[in-house]
């Protein structure tokens, strides 16, 4: 588990060569500390799902450095070898659709990362239900995917991104479906998990609800980030 | 780690047995198709093992009897019973036909043989299921049950009526038509038959040709008709081996001392099979490939399809970490599933099916197996299409813009 949180510095993508080259990200700087959650927002187009992308380890940025936990992944190239096992260990994500595997209950849907990360079925099962149990929707354990709410599912996508502990979770409008209700939920979910487990969470949005519960946040437009303060209001 | 190929079955059960229902019937096409090629087989070695001979003797460089019409004289026999290690020889005829009972026309083979006291002479039924085998030397026959005559039915072959006697079972012809024995005076007669008129007529022009009716030889008119009347061929001469002798000297012997052709059992095994059938072998061949084609193309395409319907799981599988490997292995198995399922009901369809089929469809388990082997082998294959869409997946897809 890192403990340094996530770490970008002079971060640069640029899609394509030549005339049709676009220039995503330009100088992205920010710092997300353990147990913290910051805001992501800018208008559509800014360069938000490229930067949770070049995060992810899913596509190569074009320059920079990143640091996630304690060792720098990006620096002017990748420093790990396996991308897959990066993200598979040490990134979790939550995406605006909760995209759970239909075929799969609940359960195992949440089970599924340590499985592939070689965990035995009963362990990460157990683990599983623990999450559940902390998401409050362990009584769903057995249901399919089909037979859940939409924020139902949302919080066993939640679950299914933090069950590996990893040290950094990417959120994409993570509440764009849900109601204000069930989104600050979820954004007391994401709190509550970063303060337990002592994550470095980035969550993109453009929920008027759920902004003024960040402490900061990040502006970026045409690819550069501003840092500013966030209201940070509290939960009741 | 859990089975993600079992999983999905399980979830969209009703698509998989769905499609592989439909896939079985076509297996079991394939299956009936490769039956009929082993049943062609089979009738053409139960022909040569119910005619109880080591050695058929035919007319010169001719495939006969069964390949190529052959034609030999019926006094041959006694001159091959000479030779040495011969225990029995045996004259017979076949003429291939339609045989009337009643209303109704059944094609058949008529097989001629010599009226003997003893049973299982060479060319008669070894065994009857029914009645007894043939003691007159006319009007009398023997029929497969596959004709559907009954004992006591009278047949009509040409001219002549006769009674069925006894009844035999697999007694057929290499195309699959059953037999009807009887003897070999009417088989001949039957063969060479001619109605009243052709009669006349080839009296009349023997009377009319000088060197027939000559002044001052009496009797040489009626010498000559009467050889044109009278027939006195036969198609083959079967012939027993004395115990313990070699077919293939005795085989020698006969073709260098009496200038006629000779067939071992394995010879004759060879013309069946590999000359006979050999053209009914490559149209079944032909289907077996269009079949494999169609299957390979539906497996294809559902195992696509199912794949495409997936594509947003699969990245997201990917971005929390599934090595490319086990999505591969994850489409194969289900495709492997698919066949075997399809396989199962192939083969289900194709065994109770088979009895249906006018012809004898012969299903072997070895054909079942390499059935089997194949079908996965070309669900595998049909496969790699979805597999290659499958890797091509960017894991970056599930994150989305
Ligand atoms: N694969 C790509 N190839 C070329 N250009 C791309 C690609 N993906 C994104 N872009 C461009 O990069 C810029 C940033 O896109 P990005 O998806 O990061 O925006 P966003 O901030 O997530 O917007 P939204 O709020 O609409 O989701 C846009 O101008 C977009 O057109
Ligand atoms: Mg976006």
């Amino acid at each position: 588990m890192g403990t340094r949180g996530i770490r970008i510095e002079g971060l640069r993508k640029r899609y394509g060569s030549g005339d049709t080259a676009v220039d995503a990200l330009r100088r992205v700087d920010m710092h997300v500390e353990p147990g913290e959650v910051v805001g992501l927002i800018g208008p559509s187009g800014s360069g938000k799902s490229t930067l949770l992308k070049c995060l992810g380890a899913v596509i190569d940025p074009t320059a920079g450095r990143m640091t996630l936990g304690d060792e720098a992944t990006y620096d002017d190239g990748w420093k790990v070898r396996d991308l897959r096992a990066l993200r598979r260990d040490r990134i979790g994500f939550v995406f605006q659709a909760p995209y759970l595997i239909p075929f799969l209950d609940v359960t195992d849907n949440v089970a599924l990362p340590p499985m592939l990360a070689g965990a035995p079925n009963a362990e990460a099962r157990a683990r599983a239900l623990e999450l559940l149990a902390a998401l409050d929707v362990r009584h769903r354990a057995r249901a399919m995917p089909s037979q859940l709410s939409g924020g139902e599912q949302q919080r066993v996508a939640i679950a299914r991104g933090l069950v590996n502990r990893p040290p950094v979770i990417l959120a994409d409008e993570p509440t764009a479906p849900l109601d204000s209700e069930r989104a600050m939920a979820v954004v007391r979910i994401l709190n509550d998990m970063a303060r337990r487990f002592e994550t470095a969470i980035i969550v993109v949005t453009h929920d008027e609800k759920i902004i003024p519960t960040f402490r900061r946040i990040y502006h970026i437009r045409d690819g550069v980030t501003h840092e500013e303060a966030g209201e940070g209001r509290a939960f009741e | 780690m859990i089975s993600l190929a079992g999983r999905d079955i399980l979830h969209a059960w009703g698509k998989f047995i769905f499609t592989g229902f439909g896939l079985g019937l076509l297996i079991g096409v394939t299956l009936v198709m490769a039956g009929v090629y082993r049943g062609m087989v089979d009738d053409g070695k139960a022909l040569l093992d119910n005619s109880g001979a080591d050695l058929w003797v035919v007319q010169r460089d001719t495939l006969g009897p069964y390949a190529e019409s052959s034609s030999l004289h019926d006094d041959l026999y006694r001159s091959i019973l000479a030779m040495p290690r011969v225990a029995r020889a045996a004259n017979v005829t076949y003429l291939t036909m339609q045989v009337r009972q009643g209303g109704q026309d059944v094609r058949a083979m008529v097989v001629g043989i010599v009226p003997s006291g003893e049973v299982c002479a060479p060319g008669w039924p070894p065994h009857l299921v029914a009645g007894r085998q043939i003691t007159r030397g006319h009007y009398e026959a023997v029929a497969d049950v596959a004709t559907g005559f009954a004992t006591g039915d009278r047949i009509r072959i040409r001219r002549n009526e006769y009674t069925v006697v006894g009844l035999t079972r697999r007694m057929v012809s290499s195309s699959g038509d059953p037999m009807v024995f009887i003897p070999l005076r009417d088989a001949q007669e039957a063969q060479f038959l001619k109605d009243n008129d052709a009669i006349l007529q080839g009296r009349r022009r023997t009377e009319a040709n000088p060197a027939f009716n000559r002044p001052g030889v009496p009797g040489l008119l009626e010498a000559a008709i009467d050889s044109q009347s009278s027939n006195a061929y036969v198609n083959a001469i079967l012939v027993r081996l004395e115990p313990g002798a070699s077919p293939s000297q005795v085989a020698e012997t006969i073709r260098r001392w009496k200038r006629l052709t000779v067939y071992t059992r394995a010879q004759m095994e060879e013309i069946l099979v590999g000359k006979l059938i050999a053209t009914s072998a490559r149209q079944i061949g032909m289907f077996l490939a269009i079949l494999a084609v169609v299957s390979a193309a539906i497996v294809a395409f559902i195992i696509y399809t199912l794949t495409m319907d997936k594509i947003r799981e699969i990245a997201v599988l990917k971005l929390i970490g599934t090595r490319n490997r086990t999505i591969a292995a994850m489409i194969m198995q289900q495709a492997l599933a698919l066949g075997v399922i399809g396989f199962a009901v192939g083969k289900i369809t194709a065994t109770f099916a088979g009895p249906f089929f006018p012809k004898y469809v012969l299903l072997l388990p070895r054909d079942a197996v390499s059935g089997l082997l194949a079908v996965l082998a070309i669900c595998a294959l049909a496969s790699l299409v979805a597999i290659r869409m499958a890797l091509r997946v960017d894991p970056a897809e599930a994150i989305g813009g």
